[in-house]
Formats: structure tokens, C-alpha cells, sequence
């Protein structure tokens, strides 16, 4: 039979992977632009970046978008964790439910988690900052870690927590010793996963922070919106490259069997 | 003699419910409290009366979902679903002969896949930003222009920008799940209905396409969904003139000032995604009973 | 490093199952089942996939509970219905291995060793033995990852880890199913050797009725929930009780009459008319239908006039005659009976064929005590 892909379908393909591509390529390029008005290649530079590293917003949203995402990938991994292990290897009422349940917040709209809870944590008189944000994050992390770790649980072999239990581990010993070591790659990547969507995440957070504590993502917005100048470009190759090499870690995580 | 340990261990292993009750608590009340209540509120916030200060005031009120028949918000409501139903097409469009190169890539497959989906990863901020960094007015493609002699033209804050951005935003969502039930297609198939003649046309639109259904349904409404509530895209590329659902609710909660009307245009969005998902659902249904 | 059995009555059984009924959802997968095993035995499990051998299995390690009313599981004398595997002196074999992938060989071995909380130099020393045992040098094994390994190799290690905590009873889950053919067989003779080296008892399932027959002490023959027979391996392939372990070990043929008494002796009447003699059977009475299950190596083809005196004899016509190798065997077709198989060892077709041709007339005959008469499934 013949195999050969029709050209016409091939330079469509090509088509869509450069549109996909190509204008983050070239925002990155432009990050070395030395011309602030950023539309013709004037010389290289590593000026923008510098300047990164002299703005004192961008260094606190860094700062507060490194403890939200520390904060809610450990929660969520716990949490998500646990979840995976109950739908894994328990039976139980309710099962269904939860499971159905699971998927809401992946396919919510961010726009209504975020002002759900904004309404909410207003109710509730709790002020916004870093805590609100680190809970909506968890929030909506949870489903994806207990995905992630689901699937690698699914594919563990049970026997293995039987081996040892016969062996004169308990349900705890064998937990620590044979679960998570089994589980680590998979809870590694759940996590990996869970800090990339905080740290990337704008709208949720923007509904649910206060004035005093923006995320790097609130203050890119901010420059987005005001005022159009390469630094915007600089810190979008930083938040790319960073998030490229965690998806890449991720995703060697849960290949290795 | 038990240590507590034992004891402990002792009393859950004849209770498996207790056991996964136990370690299914602590997430699910996470997401109850943090997730579903707020909804519920949201919700009850939506027919309550609007308050001095934007906030809501006791009583019952169905006005704020009635103000939803007005042209200027009926309009904004044609526009989000127009437009998500044209971004779900072009992804369609532009994602199927992707997905179907991908599966029948071979060696280059997971390489494909991977640069697939790495921008679905990365920052919708940042991604949202490189579209406007080429459609600017002083942007990439209108400096190239000029440099060609041609006039600039302005794309941004119009609906080909907001397209362009919901196209560029959702084009991985709808790649994998064709490419996943592609990869399960049986080539042999292909071969038998070669042998019974099928030009390759035939065979793509009696063999391939039926059995790629499941991954197009599925690819359609990981578009389709995202885009109905989608904020970003039409607020950075689209300016205030190309309101969808979503700026409108954003707004009720910052310059408007009227939570209960935004709650109400907030419920307005989940309604319609949830609607897509239970025809998803039964679609899915239908075709696997179908199948057995 | 032998298991010396404790001086305890020898008499007593190791392992008991008294009326022991274990169910999923709607469906029983123990069904009363009741048997002893003795101290030193290597005793099968043998029955097709779903006769409930694993689960009883599994009823000893204790990966499963009885039901509430369904009977006792007793260890050297103790009831351990409700007991956790981790309290149970068992060690077990997995089907597959079951090792630990991010453990060397050596930890792997270690692993119950080390949750006893032994000395480290106790354990080293123990581990290095066991592996010996089971014939893969230390020096080589013992840093290797499982993934390194061969399937018999790591099931060899598999059986280091059971047997090197020194137990009394050591379960083995159809241990060389995924071991190829030669192999297997060098395996089974080990673990036999194995199993009277050490004086453990050995609980073995499988599914394969040669290894059940090459191995065994004793062996059950299970059929949907139920013990269908209890015995020897002599005892099981020689006098199979019902036609299930009849068909399930060995082959059979299967020839069906009424039972007539004449005199002191028993006959059996065909339907078709004729009649062939029985041995005695406390289950004989006049006029009942009976099957009887002759093995085809009991039979032997003659030509019709020429059948010895004091045999029995059905004629029929022949089918088939088919190359075995060793034995040859020849299918007759008797009228209300069907096909019947005969084993004729081969004395060498090039030299001493068979005078048999297919649509020849032939009698088949066998002795009189060399059939079974079954039981009721």
C-alpha cells in the first residue's frame, strides 16, 4: 500500500507547525533586539534581560510566583496522591461520583473558579494575597495530579504490594518501601505538571490576589498592557524556557517505565 | 500488646470504605470547599439584587439573567459562541491533517507530538503576547509590510486578531485527540478497501473518517469549551469593542461593579460548557452502544 | 542451612481448610472446600482457569478473607482467618516474580530479612546462601537489577526471597508459567529437590497436568469451587473419580451402559446391545446408567475374531491412525460410542508398521479392572 503522505498535506502540516512556532521564535529573538521599538532587528544585546533583574516588580512577582507554585505543587501532589491511591485500590461508594467529579474543574472556565472564589474569600472576609492564590491553585491542580498519578497507578503491578506484605511488611511499610518508590516518577510529574499551570497561571490568579501580592503573570500583564518594550519579550523567553524544561522533565518522567 | 500502629491497622483493614474514605478526604473536601461551594454561591449571588457597592443585597431577583435579552448583552452572547464555533472549525481544519501526518509518521512520531504539544504548555500570556507582537500596528508582519512598499494594515484589537489568538491558543487541543484514536486505526483496513478498489479518497472518507470520529467529537469540544470561556485572547488582542463572555464578566467585577449581574453571565458560561459536555457524553454513548 | 521440622506432633497437618467458602459479588469462588496438607509435602492445586486454585491460594496468604460463615483457615494448628499476610509464617512465589524493581538482587532477597529486623552480617551471610541455593553465584547476582535479569533467573531469585526467611509453608502461584519449555522441566526437578532438601511444605497451583503429576505428593483436583479429587498422582491419573478429573488428566475415553448384576459379577450393557464385564464398585446397583473411562493406553486393537479371551470388546471401524513418536494412536469409530482412541506404543513403522487402514473392521478391548467407573461430577 502505498505510504507516501501527499505533498499538499505535508506543507499543510509544516504550515501549522511554523504558525505554532514561529511567533514565539521570533519573541524570543526579539529579546536580543538592541532598539526599543522592537519591529526591525537593529544589533544584539543582553540589555532587556539586565533590566529584568533591576525591576523590583518583576523580582517580587518572580519571588511570590516561586512560593505560590512551591506551595500549591506540594499540597496538590499530597492531596492528589492520596486520591489516586483511594480510586486505585479501593472500592467504595461514591467512587463514580468522585471520579465524575474529578473533571469538573478541568473543563471550568477559569473565569468562573476565579471569581467564584473571589466571591467567596470576600464573604468570608479572608483578605486576598498569597494564601488565597495558593488555595485557588490547589484548586485547580488537584484534578491533574491525581490524573497523572492515576495512570501510573493503574500500571504498577499490584502484585508487588502483595510480595511485600507477605514478606512481613505492613500496609504502612509498604507504602514507604514499595509504593512510592513504584509511584515517585509519576508523583514527580504530577507535581512538575501542577507548577507549571501555577506558575504560567493569569486569570484565576488575577481575580484572587490582592494589590500587594502580583505573580510574575500579573506583572507581565501589567507591561502588556501599559507600555510595549522588549523587557516583555526578555522575561517571555524566561518564563518559556523555564516551563519547556519542565515539561520535558515531566514528560521523560513518566516515560521511563 | 498491639502498638498503635497495629491497632490502628488493625481496626481499618475490615473497613475498606473507612480506608478510602480516609485518604480521599482530604482533596475532596479541598475541592468541595474551594471549588463547588464558591460555584453554589456564585450562583445563588446571580438572582440576588445588586447591592450599593456592587455586592449583592437580600432577595430574589431573576433581572440580571432577563438583562441578557437586551441586544447590547445578546450580542456579546452570539459573538462568544459565533466565534467559538469558528475557532473549533478552523482548529478542525488546520489540526486534522496534522494529527493524521503525525500518526503516520513513524520514527518522527513522539518528536511531532512533543512540539505539538510544548506550546499548549507554555504561558497563554506569553503565547497571547506573541500575537500581538506580530499583529501590532508597529508589529512584525506591519514592518515587513512597510519595508515592501505596502501600507500597513491594522489587525490588531479586530476579530481576525482574536480569532487568530483563540486559533493559535486551542490548535493542540484539538491535534491530540484525533491523532490518539488515528493511531488506533487499523491499517489493514485501509488495505482491504484498496484491494476492494477504494481510491484514496474513498478510503479516507469511508474508513478513516468514521473511525476517527471519536477523536474529532472529543478534539471539537476541547476547543470548543476553553474558547467559550476564554478571557485573555479577546482582552489583550480584541480591545474593548470585541467583548466576549468573559471580558463582560471580568468586568462586572472590577470596573462595573455589579457582582450579582456578573455572576449571572459567569453561570451563563459554565451552563453552555456544561450543556457541551453532556452531549458529549451522550454522543459517546450512543456511538459505543452502537458499536457493541 | 536445612528447616529442621519443630518436634512437635509429625502427624499433624500444616495447613487445614475446613469447609471454606470464599465469594465475589455473586459468585463463589471457594465453594466448602476442605483439605490437609502435611508437614514436608509438595502438594498442587491442579484444575483450568477459574476452578478457584488461587484463590484458595491466596485464602492461605491471606490476600483473601473466608466468608463470615465460610469455614476455618488453620496454620500449623492455628486459625488465621482474619490475620493479615504480614503475621502469617507463609512466604510465596509470585506468578510474575513480583520482585522489586528498585531493588538490587541482594535487597530483594533481604527484603523480609530485613523487616524481621535481623543483624546486618546475619543478613548478608543468609541472603548470600539462599542465593546459592537456588544456584546464581552471589558474586555475579547479587548488585544485578531485576530488569537485568532473564525470566528464569529471576525467578530464581523470587524463590531466593521466599525461601531464605526459613518458612514452614511457601506458596507458589503457577511459579514457571512464563518460562519456556526446557527450562521449565530443569525447574520443576529443582524445586522438588528443593522441597525434600528443605522439609518445607510447598502449596503449589498450576494448571499443567504433567507438572501437577511430575512434582506432586498429592495432589487436588479442582473444578469450579470445588475439590473434585483428592490424591496421589498415581491415585489421580490411575482411578480418576468423575468424568472431569477423567478429561482433565490424561486423556480418556468415555463409554456409557447399564449396570446388571449376574450372579457375583457385575456387567455393564450397552444400549446397542452386548455387554462388557465390570470389576466390583461399592456404588454398583442393578439398572442404574453408569459411565465408565477407559484410558486409551489401556486398550488395544485387534481384528475382530481375534480379541483374548476374558477382555472386553466393542467393534468398531477405523479412522485415523496418527504419528506420535513415541506412541501411535489409532482412532476407532464405534457405533453409539464415537470415536475411541487407542495408545499403541511405537515398535518402529519403518520396521513393524501397524496393519491398521482407515474404514479396516476392528475390535477394541480392554481388561476388565483397567476402566474406571465414575462418580457424578
Amino acid at each position: 500500500m502505498s505510504s507516501r503522505l501527499p505533498r499538499w498535506l505535508i506543507s499543510v502540516t509544516l504550515a501549522v507547525y511554523a504558525f505554532l512556532h514561529l511567533p514565539l521564535l521570533v519573541l524570543v529573538a526579539f529579546s536580543f533586539n538592541d532598539s526599543k521599538f522592537s519591529a526591525s532587528w537593529v544589533g544584539f544585546t543582553l540589555d532587556w534581560y539586565y533590566r529584568l533583574f533591576q525591576r523590583p516588580d518583576i523580582m517580587r512577582g518572580l519571588k511570590a510566583s516561586l512560593i505560590v507554585g512551591g506551595a500549591s505543587t506540594v499540597v496538590s501532589a499530597v492531596l492528589g496522591t492520596l486520591v489516586a491511591l483511594a480510586l486505585a485500590r479501593h472500592r467504595f461508594r461514591g467512587r463514580t461520583a468522585l471520579e465524575g467529579f474529578l473533571y469538573v474543574p478541568i473543563v471550568t472556565p477559569e473565569i468562573v473558579v476565579g471569581i467564584s472564589l473571589l466571591i467567596l474569600f470576600a464573604l468570608a472576609k479572608i483578605p486576598l494575597g498569597l494564601t488565597t492564590i495558593i488555595i485557588a491553585h490547589v484548586a485547580f491542580c488537584l484534578s491533574f495530579v491525581v490524573i497523572v498519578v492515576l495512570a501510573r497507578l493503574e500500571g504498577m503491578d499490584q502484585n508487588l504490594e502483595e510480595a511485600a506484605m507477605i514478606l512481613g511488611a505492613d500496609e504502612i511499610t509498604t507504602f514507604w518501601k514499595v509504593t512510592v518508590p513504584q509511584l515517585w516518577p509519576g508523583i514527580l510529574s504530577g507535581a512538575l505538571l501542577a507548577f507549571t499551570m501555577s506558575f504560567d497561571d493569569f486569570v484565576i490568579t488575577s481575580f484572587v490576589s490582592g494589590s500587594g501580592s502580583s505573580t510574575l503573570p500579573i506583572v507581565v500583564y501589567g507591561m502588556v498592557r501599559r507600555n510595549i518594550e522588549p523587557s516583555i519579550n526578555a522575561i517571555s523567553t524566561i518564563i518559556l524556557l523555564v516551563t519547556t524544561a519542565l515539561i520535558y522533565l515531566a514528560d521523560r518522567l513518566t516515560r521511563e517505565k | 500488646m498491639a502498638s498503635p500502629r497495629q491497632r490502628i491497622l488493625g481496626w481499618l483493614h475490615p473497613r475498606p470504605q473507612a480506608r478510602a474514605w480516609l485518604l480521599v478526604a482530604p482533596g475532596t473536601l479541598w475541592l468541595l470547599v474551594f471549588f463547588l461551594v464558591p460555584i453554589l454561591i456564585m450562583l445563588v449571588y446571580s438572582v440576588m439584587p445588586r447591592g450599593i457597592y456592587g455586592g449583592v443585597d437580600p432577595g430574589f431577583t431573576l433581572e440580571h439573567y432577563r438583562r441578557f435579552f437586551d441586544p447590547l448583552y445578546l450580542d456579546i452572547l452570539q459573538r462568544t459562541f459565533v466565534w467559538s464555533v469558528a475557532c473549533t472549525v478552523i482548529c478542525l481544519v488546520l489540526g486534522y491533517p496534522v494529527a493524521y501526518v503525525i500518526a503516520r509518521a513513524g520514527r518522527w512520531k513522539s518528536f511531532l507530538l512533543f512540539l505539538v504539544v510544548l506550546p499548549f504548555w507554555t504561558s497563554f500570556l506569553v503565547r497571547t503576547f506573541a500575537m500581538i507582537f506580530l499583529l501590532r500596528d508597529t508589529g512584525l508582519i506591519n514592518n515587513w509590510l512597510v519595508k515592501l512598499g505596502v501600507d500597513p494594515i491594522a489587525m490588531l484589537y479586530t476579530p481576525f486578531a482574536v480569532m487568530a489568538g483563540l486559533v493559535y491558543g486551542f490548535l493542540p487541543f484539538m491535534v491530540l485527540p484525533i491523532y490518539a484514536s488515528l493511531e488506533k486505526l487499523d491499517l489493514s483496513l485501509l488495505e482491504a478497501a484498496e484491494v476492494l478498489g477504494a481510491r484514496p479518497t474513498e478510503r479516507f472518507r469511508r474508513v478513516t473518517l468514521p473511525l476517527s470520529m471519536p477523536g474529532v467529537v472529543a478534539g471539537c469540544l476541547l476547543v470548543f469549551i476553553p474558547a467559550l470561556g476564554s478571557f485573555l485572547t479577546s482582552d489583550l488582542l480584541g480591545g474593548a469593542k470585541q467583548m466576549m463572555i468573559g471580558n463582560l464578566v471580568q468586568n462586572q467585577f472590577s470596573a462595573a461593579r455589579n457582582w450579582p449581574f456578573g455572576s449571572a453571565a459567569s453561570f451563563i458560561v459554565m451552563a453552555l460548557v456544561l450543556a457541551a459536555v453532556m452531549l458529549y457524553l451522550k454522543v459517546k454513548d450512543r456511538e459505543q452502544a452502537k458499536a457493541t | 542451612m536445612v528447616a529442621s521440622p519443630p518436634p512437635a506432633s509429625l502427624s499433624a497437618p500444616v495447613v487445614q481448610l475446613a469447609h471454606v467458602t470464599k465469594t465475589f459479588g455473586d459468585v463463589k469462588a471457594v465453594n466448602d472446600v476442605s483439605l490437609d496438607i502435611q508437614r514436608g509435602e509438595f502438594f498442587s492445586m491442579l484444575g483450568p482457569s477459574g476452578c478457584g486454585k488461587t484463590t484458595t491460594l491466596r485464602l492461605l496468604a491471606g490476600f483473601e478473607q473466608p466468608d463470615e460463615d465460610g469455614g476455618e483457615v488453620r496454620l500449623m494448628g492455628e486459625v488465621v482467618n482474619r490475620r493479615r499476610p504480614y503475621e502469617r509464617k507463609v512466604a510465596m512465589v509470585f506468578q510474575n516474580y513480583a520482585l522489586f524493581p528498585h531493588l538490587s538482587v541482594e535487597r530483594n532477597v533481604a527484603f523480609g530479612l530485613e523487616q524481621r529486623k535481623l543483624p546486618k552480617a546475619q543478613i548478608a551471610d543468609r541472603v548470600r546462601h539462599a542465593l546459592q541455593m537456588v544456584r546464581l553465584d552471589p558474586d555475579v547476582f547479587a548488585r544485578r537489577m531485576p530488569s537485568q535479569l532473564s525470566g528464569g533467573q529471576r525467578q530464581r531469585v523470587a524463590l531466593a526471597r521466599a525461601l531464605v526467611l526459613e518458612p514452614a509453608i511457601l506458596l507458589l502461584d503457577e511459579p514457571l508459567g512464563a518460562i519456556d519449555l526446557k527450562l521449565r522441566k530443569e525447574m520443576q526437578l529443582e524445586l522438588k529437590a528443593l522441597n525434600k532438601q528443605l522439609g518445607t511444605t510447598f502449596v503449589y497451583v498450576t494448571h499443567d497436568q504433567e507438572e501437577a503429576l511430575t512434582m506432586s505428593d498429592r495432589i487436588a483436583v479442582m473444578d469450579n469451587a470445588r475439590v473434585a479429587q483428592l490424591g496421589t498422582p498415581a491415585e489421580i491419573y490411575e482411578n480418576p473419580r468423575t468424568a472431569f478429573v477423567a478429561k482433565f488428566i490424561g486423556e480418556s475415553n468415555f463409554l456409557e451402559g447399564q449396570a446388571r448384576r449376574s450372579g457375583e459379577d457385575w456387567q455393564l450393557e450397552w444400549a446397542y446391545g452386548g455387554c462388557a464385564r465390570l470389576p466390583a464398585h461399592p456404588g454398583l446397583r442393578d439398572g442404574n446408567t453408569i459411565r465408565i473411562a477407559v484410558r486409551p493406553e489401556w486398550m488395544d486393537v485387534w481384528r475382530p475374531d481375534e480379541v483374548p479371551a476374558g477382555e472386553n470388546a466393542v467393534g468398531g471401524t477405523i479412522e485415523d491412525v496418527i504419528y506420535l513418536g513415541e506412541t501411535m494412536h489409532v482412532l476407532v469409530r464405534v457405533p453409539h460410542a464415537g470415536t475411541v482412541t487407542v495408545a499403541v506404543r511405537n515398535e518402529g513403522q519403518l520396521i513393524k508398521p501397524l496393519p491398521w487402514k482407515r474404514g479396516d473392521q476392528a475390535a477394541v478391548a480392554w481388561l476388565p479392572e483397567d476402566c474406571q467407573i465414575l462418580e457424578d461430577d
